[in-house]
């Protein structure tokens, strides 16, 4: 509280400083509270989605639901056999494996090219530019161009179809992913590995791709996450069934569009089907999120 | 030839002795560089100007001069590194064995087995200790499973980690402390039997003790290797080097027996550095 000594220095004004001081608080305060506030509105609706999916799911959730094949709505009479999701479930796992199986080593080659070879090269921001277009577009336009590619030459819906549009949903997150990882990669570890007289591509294979693992099987298991919760495309492809079958050649049942099938159909207990389902994807996505949580983790 | 047998064939070094006379070092003269120029680009200027000089075989070349001066840009020049980006040109001669190594159609990948670099931050790759130092050997040569240990035992112990290390053979590389990964860099270089070792400032990021360890083991290894170490530190290229080479803005100012360098400079501009004036 030392007063200046200059005569000539300006007086300060005590009371306006304590006003600015005060108005300054009051900022504070409303900003955090605003931030706070939609927060919590944010996680009231996040919560209670959350909850009535465990809710409704769980209550449905049985051995039948999981392992059985779709049954008619039985109108209240539980003589009659109780339906299930076993084919949906059945036919999700093919297909996604499948188009994580095509889509996987594509993207990963891509992303190297990206990355490795064309970093600052204009068909490499090409490239770049089109598989970021291809990240944001719309799922139904994959599914509309796999039908016209190869459901209307095939003759019919198909669980090859619906596995590539898949495919093409996968590719643009393995780019990106594995871009990202292979450019976090330090100049110098890949001098240090040509630098010994590796060629190339035994830099790449050898090193780079081992430094950035983690990363890219982290993208891989994000890529698998999206794919097994898309709907739209498969509307298109695969279009759904209500009996197990693994004829790639033939229309495939999976879980979202059994969900949508079955939460469309007006009848309670097909409904509540629909609830079992949709926890199934959610815990699904979620255990593969955590699991791409973890090994990001690791890698730090 | 195994690697014992190929230190008995090699004629002995001057192991260890520091060589005082520029007759002494031309006579053995292992890399001639004549009228080198660099550019990092088409539109950028020369970032070497027309250097000319010697590299001593079995001996210890140092290369100071302030930062931006080119000493590193050589040193690139020299294993080829700079062919990995695009646009970077080097024109003049590095001859070595009768073969212009920046001239055309030489084999990069032949050329850096012979020349090897260890950097200034250390590099271990993500692999274990063992086949952080099998990898390099693998690209070149085909050896049974007891021969690649036994390489692998000789590199670690030239390096002086080995009885660091030799417990801990299948663990990460990563788990190395800096010093400790600097020489597993060193032994990786090694491995591969090359001629020549660039040093890139390889103790830059290092404590005392690793510093001290790191050049101990330069001195140790000129008796087989001919090295050439890059360094902002004047007490490291006094210790370390026998002919010092003094770099500034593009240009060789100076070259000269490291004991004359640093007492009897003969530009004013080297005088000017290894004082302290600037740099």
């Amino acid at each position: 509280m030392s007063a200046t000594t200059f005569s000539d220095a300006p007086q300060k004004n005590f009371a306006a400083s304590r006003a600015l001081g005060r108005r300054r608080r009051a900022m504070d305060a409303a900003v955090r509270w605003a931030c706070i506030g939609a927060t919590v509105i944010g996680l009231v609706f996040l919560a209670s989605i959350l909850a009535t999916l465990l809710w409704r799911g769980l209550a449905a959730l049985d051995w039948i639901v999981m392992t059985a094949e779709f049954q008619p709505t039985r109108y209240g009479d539980d003589t009659l056999p109780k339906g299930g999701l076993g084919h949906a479930i059945l036919g999700t796992l093919i297909q996604t494996a499948i188009a994580t199986a095509i889509g996987t080593p594509i993207g990963i080659l891509v992303g190297t090219y990206l990355a490795e070879y064309a970093r600052n090269s204009q068909l490499g921001q090409a490239v770049r530019f089109v598989s970021d277009v291809l990240l944001s577009a719309p799922s139904i336009l994959i599914g509309l161009f796999i039908y016209q590619l190869v459901v209307l030459p095939m003759g019919g819906f198909s669980g090859i179809a619906g596995a590539l549009a898949l495919a093409i949903i996968v590719i643009p997150v393995v780019v990106r992913t594995t871009e990202d990882m292979l450019q976090l990669i330090p100049n110098t570890l890949r001098e240090a590995v040509v630098a010994l007289g590796a060629p190339k591509w035994k830099m790449i294979t050898l090193v780079a791709w081992r430094a950035a693992l983690s990363g890219i099987v982290t993208g891989i298991l994000l890529a698998f996450a999206r794919i097994a919760g898309e709907t739209a495309p498969l509307l298109l492809t695969s279009f759904g069934n209500s009996v197990f079958s693994n004829d790639l050649g033939k229309a495939m049942a999976s879980l979202p569009i059994a969900i949508y099938q079955q939460a469309n159909s007006g009848f309670p207990d097909l409904i509540e089907i629909a609830w079992a389902g949709a926890l199934i994807v959610t815990v699904g996505v979620l255990l593969i999120n955590i699991a791409a949580r973890v090994l990001l983790r690791k890698r730090k | 030839m195994s690697a014992t047998e190929q230190q008995a064939s090699a004629p002995a070094g001057f192991g260890g002795v520091q060589a005082r006379s520029e007759a002494m070092i031309n006579a053995n003269s292992r890399i001639s560089i004549r009228n080198l120029d660099f550019f990092y680009g088409p539109s950028l200027p020369k970032a070497l100007k027309g250097i000319n000089f010697e590299i001593p075989d079995r001996q210890v070349t140092g290369m100071i001069g302030p930062s931006g001066c080119g000493k590193s840009t050589l040193l690139r020049v020299l294993n080829r590194m700079y062919s990995l980006y695009p646009g970077q040109r080097a024109e003049g001669e590095v001859m070595m064995d009768g073969v212009n190594l920046v001239g055309p159609g030489v084999d990069i990948n032949e050329l850096r087995a012979k020349i090897g670099m260890v950097f200034q931050k250390p590099t271990p790759f993500p692999m274990t200790i063992y086949e952080n130092i099998a990898f390099g050997v693998r690209l070149h040569e085909k050896l049974s499973k007891s021969e690649m240990d036994e390489r692998v035992e000789w590199a670690l112990t030239r390096a002086a980690i080995w009885p660091e290390v030799k417990d801990r053979l299948q663990t990460n590389a990563m788990g190395l402390s800096g010093g400790q990964q600097q020489r597993l860099c060193i032994a990786r270089t090694i491995a591969v039997r090359p001629e020549v070792i660039l040093f890139d400032e390889p103790t830059s990021a290092l404590d005392l003790i690793s510093t001290l360890k790191i050049e101990e083991l330069i001195d140790e290894l000129k008796r087989d290797f001919t090295i050439v170490i890059v360094t902002h530190n004047m007490q490291q290229a006094a210790r370390c080097a026998d002919q010092v080479a003094f770099f500034y803005l593009g240009e060789l100012i100076e070259v000269s027996p490291a004991a004359q360098m640093f007492t009897a400079p003969r530009h004013p501009k080297t005088q000017e550095y290894i004082t302290g004036r600037f740099g």
